[in-house]
């Protein structure tokens, strides 16, 4: 064969076996993350875990129920508060706002807000709401959640509402519906899984955020409900027990890994599973 | 409609223009409510500019620009004496570190989803990319302290110290003890973590490219790695490049999965092998304890942090938007 030839499948033959071992370089990392997790964190899976509240230190008896509540509460307010104005925000960019300088600018915002260090939206909070309130509160936690969820929501909104065609749109406007109840009636419905989806990749977005819980809600050892003072929370207990001591703690804390992953691997699963069904039909 | 027509008439007379106007109302206030939560957008973006320059204000007024060329960090000193050199340095080396591993990995997954992959393949390596990326940042942190640390420090670390002793620049940078905690495990993680990232964003633009183009290419003979190098990463290079900045943006601010394992000391020290630690690592395990002095300093800290992932996000998103108008043409 032309030495040329030969030397043009050569390379391109260590190319294909470089890039096959990236592949499997890849998965390796996720298999092994996965594999560490399922293997600690189902030793210390017991119903002890949901029925006790953290152990004080040096106790090797507790469990995380006051930090699952916690990390509940927090979440549902945070998504309950972000996601209506990310889907109104979502709304105005993809309904009303459509070739505006202003939403090319919002647009451009949002982005950046979405892929901000979460530290960042922690010290925020902690100036805007915890030194003004004069302490850590559960309250201010849910809020730094509230920031984060707002972006992803905005961001899968508009890009769902703008897949809704036209038409539809125009045919409701001609039976005289007004503006508003155009978009609620018909793109909302025409869109509805895909808003869905947004919400609920933000919950799983949050659902793990340590970071900007770490000095708003700081963490509890005891069980609390009052969102005017702090609240223990799954992230933050975690964060505790790993640089612990005390093998019980660091034992919870994979059991806490564990849980946390497992809901945020469902959601998103649940979310993929729902957009497939959104292109199906 | 009808229906609903027939019912309010049953109801009681029909008013036409009371209805008209309890439409007009509907329709005016989702309109507000609507661009009020728009705004409320940028009114996030102006509150963290406008609440971190607060917080950190004093230590501005008190540092200066000695703040980012001192390396010495002592809160405890009266008074406190605060420089931002090691975080800085700490944050600037695990990310070229980490990016020196996850870009050609990354770009690598990528081109064997979309070139060399057998159909089957391609979705499940996909979801378990993607997957990857939705795993909270604390259990890599954690990963890393428990599993990867240990197994650094046992065996990867020695190696390449036993291998580099004696050369001259590499000696240093690869020198000294080995180490549970170090830049480089942090770095490690890093890389790890943005794969994902960067594996999406070059799949996806590595989609837009035509197949005519493609096709084309093929046709006059060209292996396929011709074909990427000549047909698809030109046509894709400046979505390629944003992806990198979006990933990089990423290991920039990234705090939990580096806090654990970096060892927390604002030292420089020429190993990657040593304890450093990075921007969002210092604010992390300091932050909460903190007070006067020492708290706006950490803000000053996260300030710069912003400053400069707001730069490489704007950077990376003007990139992608680029190629989004050229896509859309």
């Amino acid at each position: 064969m032309n030495p040329i030839y030969a030397s043009r499948r050569r390379v391109d033959i260590v190319i294909r076996f470089l890039c096959l071992g990236a592949a499997i370089f890849g998965v390796t990392w996720l298999a092994l993350i996965l594999f560490t997790l399922f293997y600690n964190g189902l030793a210390g899976l017991t119903l002890q875990v949901f029925t006790q509240n953290t152990p004080p230190p040096g106790s090797a008896d507790g469990g995380l129920l006051n930090a699952i509540v916690g990390s509940i509460i927090m979440t549902a307010i945070g998504v309950g508060v972000g996601a209506p104005i990310g889907l109104f925000a979502g709304t105005y960019l993809a309904e009303y706002g459509r070739n505006d300088r202003l939403t090319s600018l919002i647009r451009f915002i949002n982005d950046i807000l979405l892929s901000a260090p979460s530290i960042i939206i922690g010290l925020f909070v902690y100036g805007a709401v915890v030194v003004p309130m004069g302490g850590f509160s559960a309250f201010a936690g849910a809020l730094a959640l509230a920031v984060i969820v707002i972006p992803v929501v905005v961001r899968t909104t508009e890009d769902m509402l703008l897949l809704v065609p036209n038409p539809l749109r125009e045919a409701a406007s001609a039976l005289g519906l007004p503006r508003s109840l155009v978009i609620r009636r018909v793109a909302y419905r025409a869109a509805r899984a895909g808003l869905i989806t947004g919400v609920l990749l933000a919950t799983a977005r949050v659902a793990g955020e340590t970071a900007p819980l770490l000095f708003t809600a700081l963490s509890n050892q005891f069980f609390s409900l009052d969102m005017t003072k702090t609240m223990a929370n799954l992230p933050v207990t975690i964060n505790n027990f790993v640089q612990s001591p005390y093998d019980y703690w660091k034992q919870l804390a994979w059991t806490g890994a564990l849980l946390i992953t497992l809901t945020v691997l469902t959601l998103n699963i649940g979310a993929r599973l729902l957009g497939a069904e959104r292109t199906k039909s | 409609m009808a229906v609903q027509g027939d019912a309010m008439e049953a109801a009681g007379p029909y008013d036409r223009a009371k209805a008209l106007s309890a439409f007009k109302f509907g329709d005016k206030a989702f309109y507000w409510v609507t661009r009020c939560s728009a705004l409320a957008v940028l009114l996030i973006l102006g509150g963290i500019i406008l609440s971190l320059i607060v917080g950190a204000w004093p230590a501005m007024k008190e540092f200066g620009f000695s703040f980012l060329l001192t390396q010495r960090w002592a809160p405890a000193n009266d008074p406190p004496v605060l420089g931002a050199l090691g975080p800085i340095y700490g944050t600037m080396v695990t990310s070229i570190i980490a990016m020196t591993i996850a870009i050609p990995v990354g770009i690598g997954i990528a081109i064997f989803l979309t070139e060399l992959c057998p159909q089957w393949l391609r979705r499940p390596i996909g979801i378990a990319v993607e997957l990857l990326a939705g795993i909270p940042s604390i259990i890599y942190g954690m990963w890393g302290f428990f599993v990867l640390g240990p197994f650094l420090a046992n065996t990867f670390q020695p190696f390449m110290i036993r291998i580099f002793e004696g050369v001259p620049v590499l000696g240093a940078i690869f020198g000294g003890p080995p180490s549970y905690l170090s830049l480089f495990n942090a770095a490690l993680i890093l890389a790890i973590m943005v794969l994902p990232f960067i594996t999406a964003i070059s799949v996806d633009v590595f989609k837009t490219v035509p197949p005519v183009l493609k096709e084309a290419a093929y046709g006059v003979g060209c292996t396929t790695w011709e074909v990427v190098r000549n047909v698809v990463i030109p046509y894709t290079r400046v979505g390629v490049i944003g992806g990198i900045m979006l990933a990089l943006g990423r290991a920039l601010g990234e705090t939990m999965a580096v806090t654990f394992i970096i060892g927390n000391s604002f030292r420089i020290s020429g190993s990657i092998f040593a304890p450093g630690t990075t921007i969002s690592a210092a604010i992390a395990s300091e932050f909460a304890e903190s007070d006067g002095l020492h708290q706006s300093g950490l803000i000053l800290l996260g300030l710069l942090l912003f400053v400069l992932t707001f730069m490489v996000l704007s950077a990376a998103r003007l990139m992608l938007m680029r190629l989004e108008k050229k896509a859309g043409k």
